[in-house]
């Protein structure tokens, strides 16, 4: 398949099933919400060690949030319940109690119940006041520049990991300007993040390593200077790969995401440098979603 | 299907406990079923058929019409379903209620939504002492749901009250949220004396400065952000309560009781 002058593989992303929550941040501006949802997704690329992979979904309209406020809505994503509402409750307590005018709100009503503010209650010691509006309970808790208000819980849903595809390129600024390109249109679509900093990775990766150590190392066949010295899946034009990770409440949100990312890709074209789009795969063994290309944009 | 319609004949001498009648006791019953339920009043007992006439089908929609202050326990313990009074309701409206809808077009007696549990009570007009509190001797006042009175309330309006909004368009008696454990009762009109007296937890939310004892401390004016959130929950009421524009998130704000554990809060709008 070749769409304006760039080939799309005949391969496919290799996902797997995560856990996902949303929380909505607002604060005082929009300045400040975006300061707040940013420290609470910061570290947070890559469930391998950060222990969750997060970002911002997208900014809210006060007419969106809760409290009327500007607002955030952040993503967060692990492999299981016990992680995610660890790295939830962790985050809440140290990146959004802690930011100036910041309120925290549940950003999905429904699934399985996980704490939010429920546990960041006791800094109140004992002066924090619970409220129970229209069915939800809130917590105000008294800190220094006046009251944190936060709901007590949030929900956790099934959701998938792990989409992704390649950008390959004559040239670094290339692969990154079609990469920027893609981010931008994908941002547009809801339920899903691309955790990665500005949605993009430059360091792909395939499983295992020379080193023991090691349960995963640099994607070689992907690396244009080791094109003379591996097994390489570059042709000698491609001097630059880059990827775009897309974490997802469902399957069709990926594929959506998929869609308009490579679309935007595509609308570069060859002329701009952008030779083929590939994704990442472990031969379809370990992740139960998968993404086919051409599939995708047909 | 019509609500099922009570139209009081004449006023009775006696109070009548009206409890049998409530939608989830009569879901099974023909209207000569219902004609025969035996209510007290007094010493007597006086048949359904006997003090009203009885029309429709609808048990889940009871409408009582040409009602008197010397009908007691409407809607007790309801558990589901809706209730509308015309004309005044005596002592113990509400009183457990469990779900479900309760309006009155007129006044209410003493003990309205006693111990009420979840659910919605409307009065159009006044209500009496003990809105939303617990029996004497007991120490949980109303646990859930929302209460909207229009008019004006007496004495002691939310004693022992543990959850749940009482929200008053007019005044308020004295001891108005006595005892209070936790919850929210909003008074737009003005407040009687030893408002919040020994109240533990829960919030006063107030239109006027009351005259508070000198049990409560000052906190300081404040912009708190959870008013934008409860007076949003108010939207859907009929009343003033849902009008945009009454609400606010400035307020000064005072600490008390502080002769008791004074974790409770009277809020007044600046």
């Amino acid at each position: 398949m070749i769409i304006n002058g760039v080939c799309i593989d005949d391969t496919f992303a290799e996902a797997f099933p995560m856990k996902a929550t949303r929380a909505i941040i607002t604060a005082q501006n929009e300045k400040w919400a975006m300061i707040c949802a940013q420290a609470m997704t910061g570290f947070a690329t890559s469930v391998i060690a950060c222990g969750c992979e997060g970002a911002i979904e997208r900014v809210l309209d006060p007419s969106e949030t809760p409290d009327g406020r500007p607002g955030v809505a952040i993503m967060i994503f692990a492999m299981g319940g016990k992680g995610l509402a660890k790295q939830l409750e962790t985050r809440a307590g140290q990146c959004v109690l802690t930011s100036p005018t910041s309120a925290l709100f549940s950003g999905i009503d429904g699934g399985i119940r996980i704490p939010l503010g429920k546990n960041l209650r006791y800094f109140g010691d004992g002066f924090q006041v619970s409220k129970q509006i229209s069915g939800k309970r809130y917590w105000r808790i008294p800190v220094m520049d006046g009251e944190f208000l936060t709901e007590a819980t949030t929900g956790q849903v099934d959701a998938i990991g792990g989409g992704n595809f390649l950008v390959l390129a004559e040239s670094q600024p290339q692969a990154l300007a079609a990469c920027e390109a893609a981010i931008d249109e994908m941002r547009k679509i809801p339920n899903v993040i691309m955790p990665f900093p500005g949605g993009v990775v430059r360091s792909g990766s395939k499983v295992g390593s020379k080193y023991k150590a090691l349960g995963a190392s640099t994607n070689d066949a992907f690396c244009p200077t080791l094109k003379g010295m591996t097994k390489t899946d570059l042709s000698h034009e491609i001097e630059s790969v880059m990827e775009i990770v897309i974490d997802g409440l469902t399957k069709e949100d990926i594929d959506k995401a998929m869609r308009v990312g490579i679309q935007a890709v595509c609308d570069l074209g060859a002329k701009n440098g952008i030779k083929r789009i590939s994704a990442g795969n472990y031969g379809g063994k370990l992740g139960p979603f998968h993404f086919h290309l051409q599939e995708i944009m047909a | 299907m019509s609500a099922l319609t009570f139209t009081l004949k004449y006023k009775p001498a006696q109070r009548v406990d009206l409890s049998p009648l409530v939608c989830h006791q009569l879901a099974d019953l023909s209207l000569a079923d219902i004609g025969a339920i035996l209510l007290q009043s007094g010493k007597l007992k006086l048949r359904v058929d006997e003090l009203f006439i009885i029309e429709g089908s609808d048990t889940q929609d009871i409408v009582i019409n040409n009602s008197a202050d010397n009908l007691d326990f409407i809607g007790k313990e309801l558990d589901g379903g809706r209730i509308s009074v015309n004309g005044d309701a005596g002592a113990y409206l509400a009183f457990g209620l469990k779900s479900g809808e309760i309006k009155v077009s007129g006044n209410v007696g003493l003990y309205a939504a006693c111990e009420m549990k979840k659910g919605y009570l409307e009065v159009s007009g006044n209500a009496g002492d003990f809105l939303g509190a617990a029996l004497p001797g007991n120490k949980m006042g109303m646990k859930g749901g929302t209460i909207l009175i229009k008019g004006n309330v007496g004495e002691r309006a939310g004693d022992h009250m543990r959850r749940g909004n009482i929200l008053i368009e007019g005044n308020a008696g004295d001891y108005c949220g006595s005892r209070m454990t936790a919850g929210t009762i909003a008074v737009m009109g003005q407040t009687g004396r030893y408002l919040g007296y020994a109240m533990r937890r829960g919030t006063l939310l107030l239109w006027n400065q009351p005259n508070l004892s000198a049990s409560f401390n000052d906190c300081g004016a404040h912009t708190l952000a959870f008013l934008p959130i409860l007076f949003a929950s108010f939207k859907s009421l009929n009343s003033r309560f849902a009008d945009a524009s009454i609400g606010f998130n400035r307020v000064q704000r005072y600490a008390g009781d502080m002769s008791e554990m004074g974790r409770g809060e009277v809020l007044v709008k600046l």
